[in-house]
């Protein structure tokens, strides 16, 4: 073991359970942090990035598995580290100021030397002339200067940072960036190694030196990618579109052979696969886009500039096209498939057909058909559903498939849902159709 | 307005219709009262009252007491909020038992438990103090369980953020309590306070003036003053003692309940700045006042400082996320011994209730069925006014700005306060008694159900009314399609709470003493009274008994279905 190991994680699995069901959140992630790194933890929502933030901060403690500080084992809350949380988490109640001293009170620092930290903190990220503010009266951005300002306040050797710019608009984000960029490069901060959660590739090139890619289903660490571009990095540059490529394609996957891509149903044997939280008329979108293209081939990440879409939600919606038949996705590529074409170029109802066909394959729904089949009048009540869900998925992704599910499955008109009686049915035509 | 929707709005739990953690609280309930009847058995025959003055200078004596009364009740009633709410919110293992618990024992009718409550207190202690234990102990169980509710409710609602960073910034659990945990809860900790209070008079005045046989067990104060006038129809005192009630049920809420408000208007959680809030001129006169502020740097500041000092010297850190609490063998052995002695006090409680004869037992069913029908007149009756005259108030600006303050101050006088007054005038009319105890019932309840129609009228949106008047509705149209659904909510929730009320009413209005001859109607509430005067402990136990089943059983099967029903389809969206 190297002299300036921060962190050390040794196969840490975290499993959660629900009534009888045990979910794993997290499983066998092994990982190291140095100081003087900038560490970004990247991956889609529910591969458990947030999770492992809490475990290395001994906020939560893992199942299995051992975290490592300095070489010695986190026990509680470790009084190292800190982190940035993605709604800023202020107190409401208390002033700019106040919620600087608040973390430094806690800590018994005298009540001189804490107003003289809390204001040179604050007069560091810019928010002097702001001390007697409260939170309410801030836009977003400025929340998380204070949100920064109180983390190095207690001057972490590890400061974590949870997903700091998602919830501000896009100007707050860019500009924030570059400062928390310039503290941290010019040394202006005691911090040793910066840990950063985030679901935007583009955020973790520009900012990080490493890059811990992390798949879902279930949580892992897929990849470790190295970034050693100089700062200030250009976005536009091929380097760094190199490296941005580099992570979609690792993020995006490899289509599989259908059998192993849809999965399974509900209740059998096997990975049921859960379906993309998307909306139709995004993946629509996506797909006259690419009928654009020539060749209706693109890098996934041109197409995200294309589209202006964070790389989360693109992610998603690929993952969506992917799974229907409408695309293939190769090292980071996405490519129209003669069924997509099809779809991309119809019309309104063509594509509602094509829809309602590609969706009968999907073992959820063949599942589902099958039980409005076999059920009184062709209806269900949607807990009763929702209770089969919980088998293969924690409560609110259950919930969150259910919604799918009922949104797909309108749009393709293969079922009905009254909201106020919470049934799900099929009008007697469909069910005909559906038996045949 | 919104007060009232926020006690049901949070302490309404959406459970399945009975657990085993009901059962137990139930048995609990039973042997609680068993124990209470078996130490009033030693009570004395006759309980000597005190003597009421009528001289007005007496009142502000009288009104002291009163508000003492209630203050003390109030003080027992934050600190048990405080630790019940702090324990059930963090170890899982009791918010088995606790929330259950709470949820039984917020639609028990207290009253019921004044008679058995007086007499075991005067069996084992001083009269004078006995009477005093008692009425603080009833208020206290009038205040608390909602307050209670609000508390667990907020401390389980912290955003899982704000936790999580009193947990990364080392709070100690002083500092986690003083920064995130009060200042979260402060503004339904007050609502409920203000709730609580308002529900207080009413079971303080029933305090004060209960009496049955040659038992007195009156209290000087405002209630009692009341009393005494209009036994002896004096109509100036009477008018002298109301006066005073509503000065200090005034006083209280501009002194103190509006300032608190407009001070807790900090503690607002939305991260966006609102209009104008409440106001209070209280609250600018402390504001600006040299003293207060004085007070606060030398006195409160410093005091704070100490405190925080002291806690971060011997307080450990920890991470403030609910424990799933282990259990021990010690945790074992006292759940064991607790079952042990229900079963126990079942036993000896059913040996009780075998001595009440078949015919009692048929007077204990009449008596349920009699006060059910009166529960029902008078919320039937409260209905019918208050459904259109809340529907228009909450609908026009001009009406409400002129009639709200009436209204509240009306409200705000405790309808106990009124019995006595009320007897006087029905006293010459047949069926007096039985006319008397709707009306207290209708007094004590329909405020409740104007409160909430006002707010639920006030709460339908506007385009919808646009809407329905482009589409030409007729007036009975519009009734029918948009104002009755919208306001469905509001009316059940106002009807649970003025249910709850009436049957609570029963005790003190179908049992009376009238220029010393004794009344009373056919009723449960009546029932309970007679077997405290006669000292028929068996007839005290079964009666008060059925009254709380009845009631929890009308709660969970009625009312609880209804509530959902109006939860769920009838939202404004």
């Amino acid at each position: 073991m190297t002299k300036n190991q921060l962190v050390t994680l040794q196969d840490i699995t975290q499993k959660y359970h629900t009534g009888r069901k045990e979910f794993v959140a997290v499983s066998g992630v092994n990982l190291t942090v140095s100081e003087g790194e900038y560490v970004a933890l990247l991956g889609p929502s529910g591969c458990g990035k947030s999770t492992l933030l809490r475990i290395i901060t001994g906020l939560q403690r893992p199942s299995n598995g051992k975290v490592l500080y300095r070489g010695r084992p986190v026990v509680g809350v470790n009084p190292c580290a800190t982190i940035v949380f993605q709604t800023f988490a202020l107190f409401p109640w208390l002033t700019v100021q106040q919620n600087v001293e608040v973390a430094l009170k806690a800590r018994g620092v005298p009540v001189d030397e804490r107003t003289h930290r809390a204001l040179e903190l604050l007069d560091r990220v810019g928010l002097d002339g702001f001390e007697t503010a409260y939170p309410r009266e801030l836009s977003g951005g400025m929340r998380q200067k204070v949100g920064f300002a109180r983390a190095m306040a207690v001057e972490p050797e590890l400061l974590c940072l949870d997903e700091p710019f998602s919830a501000l608009d896009v100007l707050s984000a860019e500009s924030l960036r570059g400062e928390l960029l310039e503290l941290w490069l010019n040394g202006g901060i005691p911090t040793k190694a910066i840990l950063m959660v985030t679901h935007n590739i583009e955020e973790a090139v520009f900012m990080a030196d490493r890059i811990i890619v992390m798949d879902k289903d279930p949580g892992r660490v897929v990849a470790d990618v190295i970034v050693d571009l100089p700062h200030p990095r250009q976005q536009k540059s091929t380097e760094f579109a190199a490296i941005v490529d580099q992570v979609y394609a690792t993020l995006a996957g490899q289509t599989q052979p259908e059998q192993v891509e849809i999965g399974s149903a509900p209740g059998e044997p096997g990975r049921t696969r859960a379906l993309p939280d998307i909306t139709i008329d995004d993946l629509t979108g996506v797909l006259e886009r690419l009928l654009e293209m020539p060749g209706h081939t693109v890098d996934i990440f041109r197409l995200a500039e294309e589209l202006r879409a964070d790389s989360d939600s693109l992610l998603r919606l690929t993952e969506a096209a992917e799974l229907l038949g409408f695309a293939t996705l190769a090292q980071g590529d996405i490519t129209l498939t003669p069924l997509g074409e099809t779809f991309a170029e119809a019309r309104i109802l063509a594509r509602k057909e094509i829809f309602a066909t590609r969706i009968r394959r999907l073992p959820l729904f063949r599942w589902l058909l099958r039980m409005l089949d076999a059920a009184d009048t062709h209806r269900l009540e949607r807990d009763v559903v929702r209770a089969a869900l919980l088998l293969d998925f924690p409560p609110e992704e259950a919930n969150r498939q259910l919604d799918l599910i009922i949104e797909w499955g309108r749009y393709a008109e293969l079922l009905e849902y009254d909201d106020s009686s919470e049934m799900i049915f099929q009008e007697a035509s469909a069910a005909v159709a559906g038996g045949a | 307005m919104s007060r009232l929707l926020r006690r049901f709005g949070t302490g309404w739990p959406l459970t399945r219709f009975t657990t085993w953690a009901d059962v137990i609280v139930l048995v609990g309930i039973a042997v609680f009262i068993y124990v209470g009847v078996e130490l009033a058995s030693g009570a004395a025959k006759a309980i000597s009252g005190p003597r009421i003055s009528l001289a007005p200078s007496a009142l502000p004596l009288y009104a002291v007491l009163s508000t003492a009364r209630m203050a003390a009740a109030y003080a027992l009633s934050m600190l048990f909020t405080l630790i019940y709410g702090y324990t059930a919110a963090k170890n899982r293992h009791a918010e088995r038992i606790m929330i259950p618990l709470l949820d039984v024992l917020q639609s028990v009718p207290i009253l019921s438990f004044l008679p058995v409550v007086l007499l075991s207190l005067s069996a084992v202690m001083s009269e004078s103090v006995a009477v005093e234990l008692a009425s603080i102990v009833l208020i206290f169980t009038s205040q608390v369980w909602n307050m209670t509710f609000a508390w667990y409710q907020s401390l389980t609602t912290i955003p899982n953020e704000l936790r999580e960073a009193t947990a990364i910034f080392r709070f100690n659990p002083w500092f986690r309590l003083k920064v995130l945990e009060l200042p979260f809860a402060a503004i339904s900790l007050i609502w409920n306070s203000m709730m609580s209070w308002a529900g207080g008079w009413f079971f303080l005045m029933a305090a004060e003036i209960f009496t049955v046989g040659d038992r007195d067990f009156r209290l000087a104060g405002l209630g009692s003053y009341l009393q005494t006038a209009a036994n002896r129809g004096d109509v100036r005192s009477i008018l002298l003692g109301i006066l005073t009630l509503v000065t200090v049920v005034v006083a209280l809420d501009q002194l103190l309940w509006r300032p608190l408000l407009v001070w807790a208007e900090r503690f607002k959680l939305e991260m966006v700045t609102g209009d104008a809030g409440s106001r209070s001129w209280f609250y600018d006169v402390l504001h600006s006042s040299f003293l207060v502020r004085w007070f606060s740097s030398n006195v409160l500041r410093p005091l704070g400082q100490s405190l925080d000092a002291w806690s971060l010297r011997h307080l450990p850190v920890d991470s403030g996320h609910a424990e799933a609490g282990r259990r021990s063998w010690i945790g074992t052995g006292v759940s064991a011994i607790v079952v042990a002695g229900l079963a126990y006090g079942l036993y000896r409680a059913t040996g009780m209730l075998a001595k009440v004869s078949l015919a009692e037992w048929m007077a204990i069913g009449l008596g349920v069925l009699a006060t059910l029908a009166r529960v029902t007149a008078a919320l039937i009756i409260a209905l019918a006014w208050t459904i259109p005259v809340g529907a228009a108030l909450g609908t026009s600006r001009k009406l409400a700005n002129w009639l709200q303050p009436v209204v509240q101050i009306t409200a705000s006088i405790p309808a106990t306060a009124f019995f006595p007054v009320l007897l006087l005038l029905v006293f010459n009319l047949r069926g007096a008694l039985n006319i008397a105890a709707v009306l207290l019932m209708l007094m004590g309840t329909q405020w409740y159900l104007l409160f909430n129609v006002i707010a639920g009228a006030s709460a339908v949106p506007q385009d919808l009314k646009y809407t329905s008047a482009m589409l030409g509705l007729s007036k009975w149209e519009q009734w029918r399609t948009l104002t009755l659904p919208a306001l469905f909510p509001y009316i059940i929730t106002g009807s649970i709470t003025a249910s709850g009320g009436a049957w609570n009413a029963s005790i003190v209005a179908e049992y009376a003493i009238l220029g010393g001859k004794t009344v009373f109607t056919t009723g449960i509430g009546s029932l309970i009274s007679r077997a405290t005067a006669t000292g028929n402990f068996p007839l005290l136990l079964a009666s008060t008994l059925s009254m709380i089943l009845t009631v929890v059983l009308i709660n969970r099967l009625f009312w609880r279905r209804i509530y959902r029903i109006a939860a769920d389809r009838y939202r404004m969206e």
